[in-house]
């Protein structure tokens, strides 16, 4: 097995692990066996070119995207088994996209608490009471009646954090969250990420925001063409990248 | 010449040969024959036609295209889900049912529900010949409206999808909450259209002969060309196309101000 274990991590403290992962759109290798691990607690960025299949990686992890071959373990749960309750797994994986995809025909507060009533099986009290703390918590409460096409990028990007962690997610995923943002509006959504992450959240981060993985990530991973070339500890690998790519890659974006 | 005069000239000219036109129409019709035969007297006072065009034609009228309208978008809504099927067998049965009463006129397929398929299946047809004319109508709306419905569906972002499903939301619940109530608010306006349409397709059911109450708008006018005050004379005609524009036109208005405002929305 190609798996390489990290010898000082304990298998039990991975949130997510990905081995030998191969994803294919038609006769397109987009993901060309790909070993992954995000620990309990942890905060992996994940950085890379355009088209480098960071971004696939991350929808795979919640089964957006259905690997063509390989395991991926979601709390010791194989999510590639399809006896899995993928509804079961998906809510307790939070997801921020780049395009926010709040709900446009719901106000901010309905937006939080479908999928806990819905889904988690929430009465409505609580919900809201749930959906109350969190949007304090991205710094919006008193918005709740808001619809979507009247908040800045920025406030939707926060909105649709505080409705995944509404979901009380082990973990959450975020595929470039700040890359539709116009640039005075990336700080607010970095911030709420920064308290996240000093909370304790597991966090698997696909970004641009070099500075944000230096200064929060406890590992960052380097892909490139499908494959991962480098990664390890943020601040070592942008400051002393091993590989040409890694450089190459580095120059354009610093 | 210069440019402003030149600009003058050609603009009057244009006026100029409307006038002309209007003028020598004016001059060559026999306005006391239109009078007589579209405007006689007889049929617009308080005594004429009006009561029963208004009490049998417009409210049946009303009525066959509420009707037609509500099963039809049920229907549209299955035909619709089924297009967009995983299963290919419900796609392919959509997407031939929708293709056949597409491609047919509506009015062939009222006379054989009418007269056509009562006969060969042994049916009685709910609500009589009535029911069958609706029946049809009803089939005819749900193949266009579906076509409709099915291209609203489409419209709305995947990504909503994706955001519903990655919060644990079952397919149905996706369908029910975040996707269905999206395109319908994008299909609002095409489904005025398909309204409007309907309106005037009722009037096809005047082929059918059914009984004095029950008659649309345009059979009652049909039928007071050779009764009533005003028989032997088109009135009844210029009168039901009054009803039908008094109908028709504010919901073409609202269809453009709907259009409008989900432009600006975007």
């Amino acid at each position: 097995m190609t798996f390489m274990s990290v010898p000082t991590e304990k298998q039990s403290g991975r949130a997510i692990e990905v081995r030998e992962l191969h994803k294919y759109f038609g006769a397109n290798e987009v993901l060309k066996g790909i070993d992954f691990h995000v620990n309990h607690g942890q905060v992996v960025c994940v950085i890379g070119p355009s088209g480098s299949g960071k971004s696939t990686l991350l929808r795979c992890v919640n089964r957006l995207e259905d690997p063509t071959s390989g395991t991926i373990l979601v709390e010791g749960v194989d999510i590639t088994d399809p006896e899995t309750d993928l509804d079961q797994v998906r809510s307790r994986i939070g997801i921020v996209f780049q395009s926010f995809n709040l709900f446009p025909h719901m106000n901010v507060m309905r937006n939080l608490c479908i999928a806990q009533q819905r889904v988690r099986g929430r009465g409505k009290d609580e919900a809201i009471e749930v959906a109350r703390t969190n949007l304090a918590k991205v710094g919006l409460a008193g918005k709740e009646d808001a619809y979507p096409a009247h908040l800045s990028g920025g406030q939707q990007q926060r909105v649709a954090i505080a409705r995944a962690l509404s979901m009380n997610p082990d973990m959450m995923l975020f595929d470039e969250p700040t890359s539709a943002l116009d640039p005075e509006l990336v700080g607010d959504v970095l911030a709420v990420m920064k308290d996240l992450a000093s909370e304790g959240m597991t966090m698997m981060v696909v970004t641009h925001e070099m500075g944000f993985a230096r200064e929060v990530g406890d590992r960052l991973v380097f892909m490139d063409d499908g494959v991962i070339v480098e990664e390890g500890d943020p601040v070592e690998v942008l400051a002393n990248p091993q590989h040409e790519r890694t450089r190459s890659f580095l120059s354009k974006v610093l | 010449m210069k440019r402003s005069t030149r600009r003058r000239l050609t603009n009057g000219i244009l006026y100029g040969v409307l006038v002309l036109a209007i003028v020598l129409l004016g001059a060559l019709v026999d306005w006391t024959a239109v009078k007589a035969n579209f405007f006689d007297s007889a049929g617009w006072g308080r005594d004429g036609n009006w009561s029963v065009l208004i009490k049998t034609g417009v409210k049946n009228t009303v009525l066959y295209t509420i009707i037609s309208f509500g099963f039809g978008f049920a229907l549209a809504i299955v035909l619709a889900l089924m297009k967009l099927s995983p299963v290919a067998p419900y796609r392919w049965l959509a997407t031939g049912y929708i293709e056949f009463f597409r491609g047919l006129p509506a009015l062939i397929v009222i006379l054989v529900m009418a007269f056509g398929v009562p006969i060969a299946f042994n049916w009685q047809p709910p609500g009589g010949l009535v029911g069958a004319g609706l029946i049809a109508l009803i089939l005819v709306a749900g193949a266009y409206m579906a076509e409709t419905l099915r291209a609203g569906i489409q419209a709305v972002p995947k990504g909503q999808t994706e955001a519903a499903r990655s919060l644990g939301m079952s397919a149905g619940r996706t369908t029910l909450s975040v996707v269905l109530p999206q395109a319908f608010r994008i299909v609002i306006p095409p489904l005025t259209n398909e309204f409007v349409l309907l309106i005037k397709d009722t009037a096809l059911l005047f082929v059918i002969g059914v009984q004095v109450d029950q008659r649309e708008l345009t059979t009652v006018s049909r039928d007071l060309l050779t009764t009533g005050p005003t028989a032997g004379t088109s009135t009844s005609l210029i009168q039901a196309a009054l009803l039908y524009l008094i109908i028709t036109l504010p919901l073409t208005r609202l269809v453009a101000w709907l259009e409008k405002r989900q432009q600006r929305a975007r």
